[in-house]
């Protein structure tokens, strides 16, 4: 990067390659050593775990549904409350095409799930997005429990709240049977899926693309000013949330061989919100962490004590959304920079 | 003849619903205006004091009207606590922090009750009075219903009145409509807030109350009305009682003919009429606060 002409001025500060300032900005992009520690735990999970393979794949696709989130809500700042909406339609595409044994074929599934779910989330979007504040909020919200409602009634193909049952999926590259007992093909392949779906993220946000969401949600009034087109940037991140959040509902739907109304439900969008606040959102792997931490949490306490656990859980939200603003992460980072050994910067 | 009667009964019976819909939203609809705050645990007040109602009747064995004056106050006085101690801190943090710290609330108020009343779902005893029927003429109807009715336009139009022809009133429209301005000419914006809360939330404790007929009233309460609460707010406008009035009336009679002729996703009407009023109006439909 040249810089044409250095700002004059007795306190300049240090241009070119050598400033801290310029050297942090090149750095970010960086594979760090710790990235790959989730993908090694992953993989140490399947071997430790045998029996929690179940859990695992629940706890895969809420980390990518978070992911998806995370895109629109935590990069470009799309206030959505009704993101399971996506979530449902891959959900229901791949349940669909399954359950009348039209099409089985997993990644291809995938595929068609990520076109349908994103094809409602661009449709939508092109709508929905010229609003902001509430009426978004309410809008996303509508939208969700209008599918709901569609989905309820057309159930006599949706199959309703009883869902559709024991869903027939193909074998995995022809090869790798889905065993409906024992999750160990599925857990593989959703950790599979969710590396690459996770690659695709990083890879956009890090782009010049990431880069201006961040700018639209920062300061929206600024982005306009220098000419960015916002609401086209908006409508092609929504469209990319919603076509993984459409993954991640059909991953759903692979893995546990089962759909039914509560893949649209409210119950659903709140609670993937959660995940991505507890973790922390604007970062990638807020995601990750805000998953686990809130599903070990309910695997373990909502069985056994489901009020003490939603009384905890609302105790939790608000404590988070009062005095750590940007979740379990930001806290990270918080306590890591008041901690740190201080390192002179000038 | 009988057409006329049964249409007559449905309106009634979609009136009474939109009613109990107004009392429990309209303090949610003026305290967005104020301040912007998106409240989701509104509904989780109507619940509270709807509980505070009932269990004064069924428990303490008051009066009917003592328990509302009871409801209302308990209501409004938990609602002024937890404003000055936990919900004032969020006023300049973003939609999503205040988002997330009112769904908190929800279930801490869900998980409270269920240990503390239990998670069975509360009926309201009507006093004699109001059980009966009432003979209009036409058609008799539950005297319940018709008492809601008038009860809520009187509401409507004291507070109404409120806005129009006092100080208080004044201050809270011109606080909606530019808050800064209104800051500047001395209005106490945060007093105001704290007044038009409590008022809200007492309010919507005496809805909860009021309409155990109607909503029912069970622990899952804030949760399952959640939408409707905000579809009334925001069709019917931040800040106008109006717009808040008419939109839940509305709401009310499509939700009654929907889920009598189309019980099985019939409702999916209401969310399409919200979504294209929305999009052509979305300060909704009496709204004058610029979204």
């Amino acid at each position: 990067m040249s810089v044409a002409a250095p700002p004059a001025g007795a306190a300049a500060p240090a241009t070119g390659i050598e400033s801290p300032a310029a050297r942090l900005l090149m750095r970010r992009h960086r594979l760090r050593w710790w990235e790959t520690l989730p993908w090694l735990a992953g993989i140490a999970f399947y071997f430790a775990a045998p029996d929690y393979l179940g859990f695992g794949c629940d706890l895969l696709v809420t980390i990518l549904f978070a992911l998806s989130l995370d895109l629109a809500l935590g990069y470009a700042g799309i206030i959505t409350l009704g993101h399971a909406a996506f979530f449902g339609v891959g959900a229901y595409t791949v349940g669909m095409l399954a359950s009348y044994n039209i099409w089985t074929e997993p990644i291809t599934s995938l595929l068609l799930a990520a076109t349908t779910a994103g094809a409602v989330g661009f449709l939508s979007g092109l709508v929905l997005l010229r609003t902001t504040g509430l009426t978004l909020l309410m809008l996303t919200l509508c939208t969700m429990s209008l599918l709901y409602e569609a989905a309820n009634m057309g159930a006599a193909y949706t199959g309703g709240f009883d869902g559709l049952p024991s869903l027939p999926i193909g074998p995995v590259f022809g090869v790798f049977e889905f065993n409906p007992l024992y999750a160990d093909t599925q857990y593989l392949f959703a950790l599979g899926v969710l590396l690459v779906c996770f690659v695709f993220v990083r890879t956009l946000v890090y782009s010049p693309f990431g880069q201006s969401l961040t700018g639209i949600r920062e300061n929206v009034l600024r982005m306009h000013a220098i000419g960015s087109p916002v609401r086209h940037r908006l409508i092609v991140c929504y469209t990319i949330s919603a076509a993984l959040a459409g993954i991640a509902g059909a991953l759903s739907a692979q893995t546990t061989a089962f759909v039914n109304l509560a893949v649209l439900g409210l119950d659903r969008a709140a609670t993937v919100l959660i995940v991505l606040i507890l973790g922390g959102y604007g970062r990638l792997y807020g995601a990750f962490i805000g998953a686990v931490v809130y599903l070990a949490l309910e695997h373990f306490l909502a069985q056994l004590y489901p009020t003490a656990w939603q009384l905890g859980l609302g105790l939790l939200l608000v404590l988070i959304s009062l005095f750590a603003r940007n979740g379990i992460l930001g806290l990270g980072d918080t306590l890591w920079r008041r901690f740190r050994p201080r390192r002179g910067t000038s | 003849m009988n057409f006329v009667a049964d249409f007559a009964g449905i309106l009634l019976g979609g009136l009474a619903a939109g009613t109990v819909l107004f009392i429990v939203s309209v303090g949610l609809s003026v305290t967005m205006g104020l301040m912007g705050f998106v409240n989701l645990a509104h509904g989780a007040f109507a619940m509270f004091g709807g509980y505070i109602i009932v269990l004064a009747m069924n428990r303490a064995h008051f009066g009917f009207a003592v328990s509302l004056v009871l409801g209302f106050i308990a209501t409004a006085a938990l609602s002024v606590v937890l404003e000055r101690t936990l919900y004032r801190r969020l006023y300049r943090g973003g939609e999503l922090d205040q988002v997330l710290f009112t769904i908190g609330l929800i279930f801490i108020f869900i998980a409270t009750l269920i240990i503390v009343v239990g998670p069975e779902s509360q009926t309201l005893q009507l006093p004699p009075a109001l059980a009966g029927q009432l003979n209009l003429g036409l058609l008799t109807y539950r005297t319940y219903s018709i008492f809601l009715i008038v009860i809520g336009l009187l509401i409507a139009l004291g507070i109404w009145l409120t806005f129009e022809r006092t100080r208080i009133g004044g201050q809270i429209r011109a606080t909606v409509d530019n808050r800064r301005m209104a800051e500047s000419l001395g209005i106490d914006v945060d007093r105001l807030f704290t007044i038009t809360f409590a008022f809200g939330s007492g309010m919507a404790g005496l809805g909860g109350g009021l309409g155990a007929e109607f909503l029912g009233l069970d622990p899952q309460y804030p949760l399952k009305y959640l939408v409707y609460f905000l579809i009334v707010v925001s069709v019917g406008g931040l800040g106008s009682v109006i717009g808040v009035y008419y939109a839940s009336l509305i709401l009310g009679v499509l939700d009654f003919v929907l889920t009598l002729y189309l019980p099985k996703g019939g409702t999916i009407f209401i969310y399409i009429l919200t979504i294209l009023i929305l999009l052509a109006r979305p300060q909704g439909l009496l709204g004058r606060k610029e979204l």
